[in-house]
């Protein structure tokens, strides 16, 4: 009777919950902000997530066929890195630039998946934030394309070509140039994703809600965000007297709060590292907002606080339950 | 209510208990002429020693196998009968171990010292633990700790707590709760008794609340006895496990590498306790047990109190058989229960229930690479880091897992149990902690 029983070790069930499914309701928490992004910016904005995204899981499905890896498209990671490397490009003019639309999503895709994700071992293996590095690789090869100057104005906004950012305005002439609630609804100048506050705050709930990232990341990074730059304003720093409360949901703050400082593999698993990280990220975004050259801070200090993670994580292991003090024995000499 | 749980940590499998829950516990017989196999190992310790021989005629609840160690647990005849052969047989546990083979001549004719000494309140604390040592109780939640020794702790422990572990936080299993619906009264005395060991110890029985009437029958019998009290649970798993059940009732922390016996406690399993209140109240030693037999494969799900040393294949046969074809049966719970090679072994001491899985609901997903999502760090119970400890076990490096903690694993299960990608966290982890601790020994 029965002698083909299957022998595994224990535990014999699992959770319902898979890796899919998880970057799917990733993909489900930026809908918002990517329908916001076209209704603000059009049939370009359209036009450069679709190529992002196709290009991003037609690079990963390449990779795997030269490398002789399993395609591992299905697991929808390449889907997110391509919408949020589309979300953080400005939509471009689709009479000025027709081949950049599709060139500079195609190139940006590629670095992501092909240099910052596969090289180190694909997805879990990559320490830095794929989406960030290829939209970094633009910045420095398409200079005038990702920075202010390209950048359109929203379909609802006066006739101007192109729009200054919030921050960026601020930066040159020491007042945002828009108000809390243009920010909150996205109608201001900005990368196609970046604008809408409530889309990605919406968002980026949807996420905590279904346990996807932990509040930690977030809330630190926007709160460090608010306080520091209050400090600095109360301290009287040149770059940052004008600046308020408003300056949260001005750039890519949101985006890169909810959606990039909490990209698993480049963030801390421990939740003290993910308090840490939080707190370098915001802490560093207002460096670079109120004394760097830039404008906008949120895409560098990701990458630079995704250095510190192997790091962090070491420093931050939980204490196990029923932890003692080791008894340090002095030396007898 | 005010509900206690563990500190950190923790996930809900489903319950998977609706099956069992409400079937009160059916008593199940060893057929004429059965073969009763009484492997000599049935607990932790040296095994015990055969004090009889092929051709003798047994009597039910006869010793037939002695304690000589001192971490030992004697053996006793569940059915009378013939001695037929004494020779190594296989365990539920895959290995091979000496066994005493009894036939049954199924008159179940008593050992006529059986039940002259029921008068415990008469005994001293020595005579209280020999009548355990004796009755061959082992913990029957499944570890099989000798009980007498884990009553009797060294004197610089002193006990003020003594636990009854009725969570039973393992999915599927309800054997626990109904005994203690059904036997509520016997369970509250076992647990006296055992208090009587330790002068001004409180006894407490813990149990979760997703068993609201095992807590209102438990709370209605322990209002006789000032000196113990029900603990209302919030359902939570591995709640059941001894570190995680003293900090749930107690709020201490047994440390690390420590027994429960350093901070005062004393935790027993429901089963366990049974038999204790059979041995002393009732002098009969340990000769049943009381298993879940469920899972989707099976006919008529329920709780069956069963002979030690019935083949379990019989067993299957005259509780009605399979409704589907098994395509694992796992001795024990689903999360931490070991799977069964072959169902041609006998119940033992140990085994706590038969969970018998279709191929639908055996099957596993397979193993993708880890995403970093942090969700196994935030599941483990003893705050480790499974996710660190699988790379350090996949890698060879023992240095490493140590110094990771890993031999603070209890071995829940739970790392594995929530992982999106579905690695074998807990499998690898717990393999290689043995393989560590094979090699600290050796040392
Ligand atoms: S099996 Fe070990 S490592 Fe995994 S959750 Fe349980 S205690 Fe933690
Ligand atoms: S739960 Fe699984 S995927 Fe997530 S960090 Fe742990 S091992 Fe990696």
């Amino acid at each position: 009777m029965n002698d083909n029983l299957m022998v595994s070790s224990s535990p014999h069930i699992r959770s319902k919950e898979t890796v899919s499914g998880v970057m799917r309701d990733v993909v489900i928490a930026l809908v918002p902000a990517t329908v916001m992004g076209i209704v603000y910016f059009g049939v370009t904005a359209a036009i450069m997530v679709a190529v992002s995204i196709l290009a991003a899981v037609l690079w990963e499905t390449l990779y795997n066929k030269i490398a002789k890896k399993p395609n591992t498209v299905k697991d929808f990671s390449a889907v997110i890195t391509g919408l949020l490397l589309a979300l953080n490009m400005p939509a471009l003019s689709f009479s000025e630039h027709p081949i950049a639309i599709f060139v500079m999503p195609i190139v940006g895709a590629g670095f992501a998946i092909v240099i910052a994700k596969q090289i180190f071992g694909g997805l879990g293996q990559n320490f830095i934030n794929p989406a960030l590095a290829g939209r970094a690789f633009l910045v420095a090869s398409y200079p005038t394309l990702m920075t202010g100057a390209a950048f359109k104005a929203t379909n609802f906004m006066a006739e101007a070509e192109t729009y200054a950012t919030p921050l960026a305005s601020m930066k040159e002439g020491g007042s945002y140039g828009a108000t809390l609630v243009q920010g909150l609804i996205g109608n201001t100048g900005g990368t196609i994703g970046e604008t809408c506050a409530i889309a990605l705050i919406v968002g980026g709930l949807y996420l905590i809600y279904k346990k996807v990232i932990s509040w930690r990341i977030p809330v630190l990074y926007i709160g460090t965000v608010l306080v520091f730059t209050y400090i600095l304003k109360l301290c009287g720093v040149e770059g940052a007297v004008s600046r308020d409360y408003t300056e949260i949901f001005f750039g890519g703050l949101m985006l890169g709060a909810f959606f990039m400082a909490t990209d698993y593999a480049s963030s801390p698993v421990t939740p003290l590292g993910q308090l840490i990280m939080g707190f370098g990220c915001g802490f560093i975004t207002v460096l670079i907002r109120v004394f760097g050259g830039y404008p906008e801070g949120v895409s560098y200090s990701i990458l630079l606080m995704n250095l510190c993670v192997p790091l962090i994580d070491r420093w931050t292991t939980p204490k196990k339950f029923g932890y003692v003090k080791p008894v340090k024995v002095k030396e007898v000499k | 209510m005010n509900l206690k749980t563990f500190k950190i940590g923790g996930i809900h499998p489903p319950e998977g208990k609706e099956a069992t829950e409400k079937k009160p516990i059916e008593i199940i017989m060893p057929k004429e002429g059965a073969l009763m196999v009484y492997p000599m190992s049935q607990h932790i310790g040296a095994p015990a020693v055969p004090i009889v021989q092929k051709g003798d005629r047994v009597l039910l609840g006869q010793k037939i196998a002695e304690a000589e160690a001192f971490m030992c647990s004697p053996i006793h005849a569940s059915v009378s009968g013939t001695v037929k052969d004494i020779k190594p047989m296989l365990t539920p546990g895959g290995t091979m171990a000496q066994s005493v083979i009894v036939e049954n001549d199924g008159l179940f004719e008593e050992d006529p010292s059986l039940g002259k000494n029921k008068d415990w309140q008469k005994l001293s604390k020595e005579e209280i633990l020999d009548k355990i040592k004796n009755a061959g109780i082992v913990g029957l939640g499944g570890a099989g700790f000798p009980t007498h020794i884990k009553l009797n702790p060294p004197p610089t422990d002193k006990i003020d707590t003594i636990i009854v572990n009725a969570a039973e936080c393992e999915p599927y299993l309800t054997s626990d709760h109904r005994v203690m619906l059904e036997k509520s009264d016997r369970l509250a005395m076992g647990l006296k008794i055992m208090l009587t060991l330790h002068p001004g110890a409180k006894g407490y029985i813990a149990i979760e609340n997703n068993k609201p009437d095992a807590i209102e029958a438990m709370s209605e019998v322990c209002r006789k006895y000032d000196d113990i009290s029900v603990v209302a649970l919030l359902t939570k798993y591995p709640q059941g496990s001894e570190k995680q059940l003293i900090y749930a009732v107690t709020g201490r922390e047994v440390k690390s590498g420590k027994l429960p016996a350093s901070e005062g406690c004393i935790v027993d399993n429901v089963d366990t306790v049974l038999a204790v209140e059979r041995a002393c109240a009732q002098d009969r030693p340990l000769m049943r047990r009381i298993v879940t037999f469920t899972g989707d494969a099976v006919k008529n799900p329920g709780n069956y109190q069963v002979r030690i040393g019935m083949n379990i294949n019989d067993f299957i046969e005259q509780v009605g058989g399979f409704a589907e074809e098994p395509a694992k049966i796992i001795a024990g719970g689903p999360m931490m229960g070991k799977a069964m090679f072959s169902t041609d072994v006998p119940f033992v001491k140990t085994s706590s229930a038969l969970l018998c899985l279709t191929r639908k609901s055996a099957e596993l997903p397979p193993e993708s690479n880890c995403i970093r999502c942090g969700k196994c760090v935030g599941a483990c119970p003893m705050g480790l880091m499974p996710l660190t400890l699988n790379q350090d076990a996949l890698a060879g490096d023992m240095a490493a897992f140590e110094a990771h903690d890993g031999l603070d694993c209890i071995m829940c299960g739970s790392c594995s149990f929530t992982c999106p990608a579905k690695r074998h966290l807990a499998q690898t982890i717990i393999a290689f902690r043995g393989e560590v601790m094979a090699s600290k020994r050796k040392k």
